[in-house]
C-alpha cells in the first residue's frame, strides 16, 4: 500500500516539546450548549402544544376564507376593477363579510406571527436578537389586529 | 482454466495486467482536523490512500490511523455498526463509517470527512456528546412501574404489543439523527430526534407506566413542538428507524390525551 500525506496544517509533531504543561495547560474548550446555573429547569406547559394544533387548524381555516376572498375580490363579477370604496361599503353592510374579514385578519396575523415566532425561535441564535426580535413581532402583531378591528366595526360608509 | 490473453498492442498504454487486476484504487480522503492544542482553527487535511473500494471508510481512516498519521482521532468500538460510535459526517451526510463502503459514496472526488454537527469538537472527529446523553437521560429511558415488589414472573405482552415500539428499540444512540438536525444546531436546547425515540420506545409500551410522565417531558417549549418534520434524522439514521414518523406519534399521543 502506497500512500503520500500532503499539506499538513493545523497537525503538530506528536512526539517533541509539548506546547502545553501542567503550569500552562491547553485552553479549555467550553460547550456552548452546555446546560448551565442560567438554563431554565424545566419549559414545560401547554403553549408550545397549543400553538401547533393552531397552526394545523387555522391554516385549514384560512385556506377556504383567503380563497374565498380572492375569488370575490378578483376573479369573480368583473374582477378587480369593480373594487372601490362602494364595494366595500356594500360587502361590510353585511354582518357575514363582516365576521368572514374579522375572522380572516385574526386567523391571518396570529398565523403568520406565530410562524415568525418559530422561525425567530430557530434560526436567532442570541437570547438578545430573540427577544428583540419577537418585540418587533409582537407589537407590529397586536398593532394590525387592533386598527384592523376597529376599521371593520368603526366603517363609516357615509364618510366625506 | 483459460485466462483471456491480450494482444501486445491492445496492452500496450494500459496498466500491467496484474495491476489491473487489482481491486485497489486511489482514494482522496479529506478529513476535517481540529487540535486546540496546536490552533483554534479547524483544517481540511488531505490523505491519498490505495484501497480496496469494497472497503469501508472505517478501514480508510485505519490505514491513516495506523500507517500515515497517528494524531487522526476518531471514536470507533465495534466497528461493525452495533455500538454508534463512528458517527461522522462523510460526504456531507451523517453516516456510520463502519457501514459506508467506499464504492458508495464516489470515490472518483475526494471523500470529505468530518465531525457530526451541532456538538463541540474536541478534537478532529471526536465531539462531546455530553449534551445529546443528557437529553437521552431526561426522557427516562427505562422500565418503570409502580409495583415496587420484585416480580415474581415475567411482564408478559403480545406480540402486537412488541410490535407497537418495535421501530425505536433499534436506535444504537449513534447521534447521526440529533447531529443531522437543523433545529438542534440553532442552540442544541432540542431535545433532539434520539432522544424522543427512546421516550417513544417506552411511551408505547404496555409495561411500561411512566408514559404520561415521558410525555410530560417532552411537552416542553424544547420537546417535540420543535420539530420542523425536516426528515434529516429519518434520512441519516443508519439502523433506519422512521424517526420523524416517531415524534409524530409523540406528538399525537400528546394531543389526544388533551383533547
Amino acid at each position: 500500500m502506497s500512500t503520500t500525506e500532503t499539506a499538513a496544517p493545523g497537525v503538530g509533531p506528536v512526539e517533541g516539546t509539548p506546547v502545553y504543561t501542567v503550569e500552562n495547560p491547553a485552553p479549555l474548550i467550553e460547550a456552548p450548549r452546555k446546560r448551565t446555573k442560567k438554563t431554565p429547569k424545566s419549559t414545560r406547559g401547554n403553549f408550545e402544544l397549543a400553538a401547533w394544533l393552531f397552526m394545523r387548524l387555522s391554516g385549514i381555516v384560512l385556506v377556504v376564507l383567503v380563497i374565498g376572498h380572492l375569488l370575490i375580490q378578483l376573479v369573480l363579477d368583473g374582477g378587480v376593477s369593480k373594487i372601490g370604496f362602494a364595494f366595500v361599503a356594500g360587502r361590510w353592510a353585511s354582518p357575514f363579510w363582516q365576521v368572514w374579514d374579522l375572522l380572516m385578519l385574526w386567523l391571518a396575523m396570529l398565523h403568520g406571527a406565530n410562524g415568525l415566532r418559530t422561525v425567530i425561535n430557530d434560526y436567532a441564535e442570541r437570547p438578545n436578537s430573540r427577544l428583540w426580535l419577537k418585540a418587533l413581532l409582537y407589537t407590529a402583531t397586536v398593532f394590525t389586529i387592533l386598527l384592523g378591528t376597529l376599521v371593520i366595526f368603526t366603517f363609516d360608509p357615509n364618510i366625506r | 482454466m483459460a485466462t483471456p490473453v491480450l494482444d501486445k498492442a491492445d496492452a500496450a498504454g494500459q496498466p500491467e495486467p496484474g495491476f489491473a487486476d487489482s481491486p485497489y484504487i486511489t482514494v482522496t480522503f479529506r478529513v476535517r482536523r481540529f487540535n486546540p492544542e496546536v490552533s483554534a482553527e479547524a483544517t481540511w487535511e488531505d490523505f491519498q490512500l490505495e484501497i480496496d473500494p469494497k472497503e469501508r471508510v472505517l478501514d480508510g481512516l485505519h490505514k491513516i490511523k495506523w500507517d500515515v498519521d497517528g494524531t487522526l482521532t476518531f471514536r470507533r468500538s465495534c466497528a461493525h455498526g452495533i455500538c454508534g460510535s463512528d458517527a461522522m459526517r462523510i460526504n456531507g451526510k451523517n453516516r456510520l463509517a463502519c457501514k459506508t463502503l467506499i464504492k458508495d459514496i464516489n470515490p472518483e472526488k475526494p471523500i470529505t470527512i468530518e465531525p457530526i454537527k451541532g456538538l463541540t469538537v474536541l478534537k478532529d472527529l471526536v465531539v462531546d456528546m455530553e449534551p445529546f446523553f443528557q437529553a437521552y437521560r431526561d426522557v427516562m429511558p427505562f422500565l418503570v412501574t409502580k409495583d415496587t415488589n420484585e416480580p415474581t414472573r415475567e411482564r408478559l405482552q403480545s406480540a402486537e404489543d412488541r410490535e407497537r415500539f418495535d421501530d425505536t428499540t433499534k436506535c444504537i444512540l449513534c447521534a447521526a439523527c440529533t447531529s443531522s438536525c437543523p433545529v438542534f444546531w440553532n442552540d442544541g436546547q432540542y431535545f433532539g430526534p434520539a432522544a424522543i425515540v427512546n421516550a417513544h420506545r417506552f411511551i408505547f409500551d404496555s409495561r411500561d407506566e411512566a408514559g404520561e410522565q415521558r410525555l410530560e417531558i417532552l411537552n416542553d417549549r424544547d420537546g417535540v413542538w420543535r420539530c420542523r418534520t425536516t426528515f434529516n434524522c429519518t434520512d441519516a439514521c443508519p439502523r433506519g428507524i422512521e424517526v420523524t414518523k416517531a415524534i409524530q406519534e409523540v406528538k399525537r399521543a400528546l394531543i389526544t390525551r388533551r383533547y
